[in-house]
C-alpha cells in the first residue's frame, strides 16, 4: 500500500505530534507514505473566505503534484482534507471553475485524484480486522469520547466521509483497540478553531468548554480526535476555560493515531505524546497487554 | 426577527449578485430554520443564517454586509449539511464576505479580514503558512499584543509553533495563483 502523503502546514508547527504518530503507525503497518515533493498550503479557511478560485487553485496545485506521482492522496488534517476534496468537487461539478483553476495554475486538472483521510485508509484499505490483529496492546476498560468536529464529515456531498450526523469511524477504531467508545451527543459539533487566533477567542473558549464538558458528563477519560485544529484547540484552551469559568477538566486530548500507536506497541516518544498540553499519562498507563 | 421593507424599494438588492457568485438558488428556501438551529455561532451573532437568507430574498442591500454573522461564521458547514433543499449556505457566506470587503462594510470585533490577509500573505511568500509571522502581523494590526501571551511559554515548550518558516519548493505556482486571481479581480473593476 502506497500513498502520496500531504502533511499540511500544521504538521510543521502545532501538529508535529499527529505527523510523527501517523508516520510511525503507517511504518509499523507497512503502509508506504511518500511525501508530496513541493506541497503547499491548501488555502484553509482564509482561502475560501477570500476567493473561490484562489481556494480551489491552491488545493488543486497539490492534487496535480499527486497526479504526477500516480498515487492516491492521504491526509491527516480535517481542514486540508475538506479543502482538497472541495477542489475535486469544484473541478468535477463546475466546468467554468475547472477552466478558471487551470488558468490560475497554468495546467488543467481533471479532478480524479482520490483523496483519503488516514482513518479511511486504516478502516477501508488496511481493514479493521487486519488492524485488530496487528494490535499487541489494548485500551480495555478505557472510556473514550470520539470527536469528529466539522470538516471531516461535512458537507457529506463533498467529503463522503461516514455519516454526517452520527459518524462511527473513530468509534470503530477505538472498539478495535478494545476501548469503550462512548455514545455522546457532541461528536460533530464545531470547536470554532477558525476564529481561534483572532481576538474573538472568548467564543472559541465557550465552544470548547461545552464540548469537553459534554465528554466529561458522558464519562470520558480522554477525547480521541483526528484533526490538528480540534486537538490544539481542545487541549490548549483548557487553560482559558479554567480562567474564564473556573472549570478544571484536565481532559487528555489524543490523536487517534497516538492511541493506535500505543496499541501497536510503538514507543511513547515516537508518538509525540510529550507534546500534549494536558498530560496523557493516565491514558498511557491504562494501555495493557492485549488479552 | 423583524425585517423592515422600505416602501417603493426597487431592484433586487444583493440577491442576484450573491446567487451568481455562489451558484446557489436562494428561491428554494422555505424558512424551516434547520440551519439556524444547528448553527455553531448563531447565539453569538446578530442574525442566524435563515434570517440572512430571508433578508436577501426580501431585497436587502449593502446594509446587510454589516451583519456580524458574516465574520462570526466559522464555516463549520452544519447549515449546508442539514438543509433539506441542499442550499450551500457556506458559499453564500463566502460571497457575502467577499462583497463586504469589496464594498468596505463594517468589520466587527475580531477583525477576521485582517487575519485572513495575514494568513494568505505568508502563504504567498512561503507557499505554506507561517504561524509566527501571521500572528505578528495580526497582533500589530489589532494591537492585541497581550492576548494569549500567557500561553506562550507552554506553546514554546511543547514546540507547538515553528520558529522558522517552512518553504514550499512549489512557491512559483502558489505565487502565480495569487497573481492570476489578483489580475482577474482588477479586470472586473
Amino acid at each position: 500500500m502506497k500513498y502520496a502523503y500531504y502533511p499540511g502546514c500544521s504538521s510543521e508547527s502545532s501538529a508535529r505530534d499527529q505527523h510523527a504518530s501517523s508516520l510511525a503507525v503507517a511504518k509499523a503497518l507497512g503502509i508506504d507514505f511518500v511525501e508530496i515533493e513541493g506541497w503547499s498550503c491548501c488555502g484553509a479557511t482564509p482561502g475560501h473566505h477570500t476567493d473561490r478560485v484562489l481556494a480551489a487553485a491552491l488545493s488543486t496545485a497539490n492534487l496535480i503534484l499527486a497526479q504526477d506521482m500516480g498515487l492516491d492522496v492521504v491526509v491527516n488534517c480535517a481542514a486540508c482534507y475538506s479543502r482538497l476534496k472541495m477542489a475535486n468537487y469544484e473541478v468535477l461539478n463546475h466546468s467554468d471553475m475547472r477552466k478558471k483553476i487551470a488558468e490560475a495554475i497554468g495546467r488543467d486538472y481533471n479532478g480524479r485524484v482520490n483523496v483519503k483521510h488516514f482513518m479511511e485508509v486504516l478502516l477501508e484499505d488496511y481493514g479493521a480486522d487486519a488492524l485488530e490483529k496487528a494490535f499487541t496492546r489494548s485500551l480495555a476498560g478505557l472510556k473514550v469520547a470520539s470527536y469528529y468536529g466539522c470538516l471531516l464529515v461535512r458537507p457529506n456531498e463533498v467529503t463522503h466521509f461516514d455519516d454526517p450526523e452520527n459518524p462511527k469511524s473513530l468509534d470503530n477504531l477505538v472498539k478495535a483497540m478494545g476501548g469503550e467508545s462512548l455514545d455522546w451527543p457532541y461528536k460533530v459539533e464545531c470547536c470554532g478553531n477558525s476564529l481561534s487566533l483572532t481576538t474573538k477567542s472568548e467564543l472559541v473558549v465557550s465552544l470548547s468548554d461545552s464540548i469537553i464538558g459534554m465528554a466529561r458528563a458522558a464519562g470520558a477519560e480522554c477525547i480521541a480526535v483526528a484533526c490538528p485544529l480540534c486537538q490544539v484547540n481542545l487541549d490548549l484552551r483548557q487553560i482559558d476555560i479554567r480562567k474564564q469559568t473556573g472549570r478544571h477538566y484536565d481532559m487528555p486530548i489524543l490523536y487517534i493515531t497516538q492511541l493506535i500507536g500505543l496499541c501497536l506497541g510503538i514507543p511513547v516518544e515516537e508518538l509525540g505524546l510529550n507534546k500534549l498540553v494536558v498530560s496523557p499519562s493516565t491514558i498511557i498507563n491504562a494501555v495493557k497487554a492485549a488479552a | 426577527m423583524t425585517i423592515r421593507i422600505k416602501k417603493g424599494q426597487t431592484g433586487k438588492g444583493l440577491l442576484d449578485t450573491v446567487e451568481k457568485m455562489s451558484g446557489v438558488d436562494l428561491g428554494v428556501c422555505y424558512q424551516c430554520k434547520k440551519c439556524s438551529c444547528g448553527c455553531t455561532v448563531s447565539n453569538h451573532a446578530q442574525s442566524p443564517p435563515s434570517e440572512i437568507i430571508r433578508r436577501l430574498q426580501l431585497g436587502a442591500g449593502d446594509e446587510l454586509l454589516n451583519n456580524d454573522l458574516i465574520w462570526t461564521c466559522v464555516s463549520c458547514e452544519t447549515c449546508f449539511a442539514r438543509c433539506p433543499m441542499g442550499i450551500d449556505m457556506v458559499s453564500i457566506m463566502d460571497a457575502l464576505r467577499k462583497l463586504a470587503i469589496e464594498r468596505k462594510a463594517a468589520i466587527p470585533e475580531g477583525n477576521v479580514p485582517l487575519f485572513n490577509k495575514a494568513f494568505l500573505k505568508t502563504v504567498n511568500i512561503f507557499g505554506r503558512t507561517y504561524d509566527l509571522g501571521l500572528m505578528a502581523m495580526y497582533k500589530i494590526g489589532t494591537s492585541s499584543y497581550r492576548q494569549d501571551t500567557e500561553k506562550l511559554p507552554i506553546i514554546l515548550k511543547k514546540k507547538k509553533i515553528a520558529i522558522l518558516p517552512s518553504w514550499s519548493t512549489n512557491r512559483k505556482t502558489v505565487k502565480r495563483i495569487f497573481e492570476k486571481v489578483r489580475q482577474n479581480k482588477e479586470s472586473l473593476k
